[in-house]
């Protein structure tokens, strides 16, 4: 199994201008625990609707990798999202669950894919260009290629430990990390 | 004379219309009788990318991400949809992000489903609870003026607005063939 602070460190090593958008909980504070970037939109709430995000900027984006790194809860809440992306198929656009198999945030109660739903088979299902499991350190290379250079959509899921780790707060603050995050993709795209 | 012949043909063109102006390159919408012309134009046009949803509070987030990307959303949804939405709507309002919704009305005038009451009774007051401008649309020549205006509010001023397309606006659904 994954240590989760590992796998998405060695994940957005060498980032570049990649887009991410982190679902609410400890995906956001694994991505925050990363270094501040204005590239991240962190979520704090808005639960279920990470991937549909991520389809809006890859949409407006088209020329820009977007990565939504999500938890295995907030996955399942938006379950249709798969559907809905694997309508439209934009190449952009790469789904990364940190699967633990329990909601974190609430004390750690089982979620569905505890059960054995598998979040793989869904994407299959829901027209995915890709879509693997991954629980071993030695594979995070290969995710990283598919985030910046694989066909979307895209859905890996991670499996990792239910280690506790430190909880990094990143800002808050909606309106701010939506300003600053617009002003970055604008800088670079001038 | 062919006016009159095709009156409810006008009023989603008008729509369309306003969008070109104003520039909306993303619509979500779910399948819907009253804006099926308007979806039609929306999937014509090379320069609009519609996504078909699940559920209508993926458009929510998606017209978040399209913001983030730079480009202008609207989402055409049922008034029973609103209901589906309210916790996404938390999204807009936390982050000032401009949202522009398209409800078309269900559950008042002329309604045989006692089943849409509930919940067209009270979009409105939902709406306005999760802090959108609302406006209503009762007559076809108002809908150009209405929604333009709506989509200035929006756009121009980061703001939620919402317009209802009211059940008399629509017509009366034909549920017996």
């Amino acid at each position: 199994m994954l240590d989760r602070r590992e796998f998405v460190r060695e994940l957005l090593v060498d980032r570049n201008d990649l887009v991410v958008v982190s679902g609410l909980g400890s995906p956001t504070y694994d991505v925050a625990a990363c270094g501040d970037h204005p590239l991240n939109f962190y979520l704090w709430g808005a639960m279920g609707g990470a991937a549909m995000i991520g389809l809006g900027l890859a949409l407006a984006q088209p020329a820009r990798r977007v990565l939504v790194l999500t938890g295995d809860g907030e996955a399942l809440m938006g379950l249709g999202s798969i559907a809905t992306i694997g309508v439209k198929r934009p190449g952009n656009l790469v789904i990364v669950v940190l699967d633990n198999q329990h909601y974190g945030e609430t004390g750690m109660q089982p979620s569905h894919t505890r059960a054995g739903i598998d979040l793989v088979a869904v994407a299959r299902a829901c027209r995915f260009s890709d879509a693997l499991y991954v629980s071993e350190i030695g594979a995070v290379g290969r995710v990283r290629d598919l985030v910046h250079n694989g066909r979307g959509p895209i859905l890996v899921q991670a499996r990792i430990s239910n280690k506790p780790a430190p909880r990094v707060l990143p800002i808050r603050d909606g309106h701010a990390i939506k300003l600053r995050f617009m002003e970055a993709l604008s800088a670079n795209l001038a | 004379m062919s006016n009159r012949t095709k009156p409810a043909l006008q009023w989603p063109d008008a729509i369309y219309t306003q969008f070109r102006r104003v520039g909306i390159r993303q619509v979500g919408y779910v399948p819907d009788a009253g804006h099926s012309r308007l979806i039609e134009l929306c999937v014509k046009d090379p320069n609009i990318h519609d996504v078909v949803l699940t559920t209508e509070e993926e458009g929510v987030a998606l017209a978040a991400g399209a913001v983030l990307g730079g480009h202008r959303a609207a989402l055409l949804i049922q008034s029973s949809g609103v209901g589906n939405c309210i916790n996404m709507f938390s999204l807009l309002k936390n982050c000032g992000f401009p949202c522009l919704v398209l409800v078309t009305m269900r559950g008042e005038f002329a309604e045989f489903n006692p089943w849409q009451v509930a919940m067209g009774s009270i979009t409105e007051a939902s709406l306005k609870l999760c802090g959108f401008l609302t406006y209503r649309v009762e007559a076809p020549d108002d809908v150009d003026e209405i929604v333009g205006g709506g989509c200035d509010m929006a756009f121009n001023g980061d703001l939620l607005v919402a317009i209802l397309l009211s059940q008399r606006l629509i017509g009366r659904k034909i549920w017996n063939k």
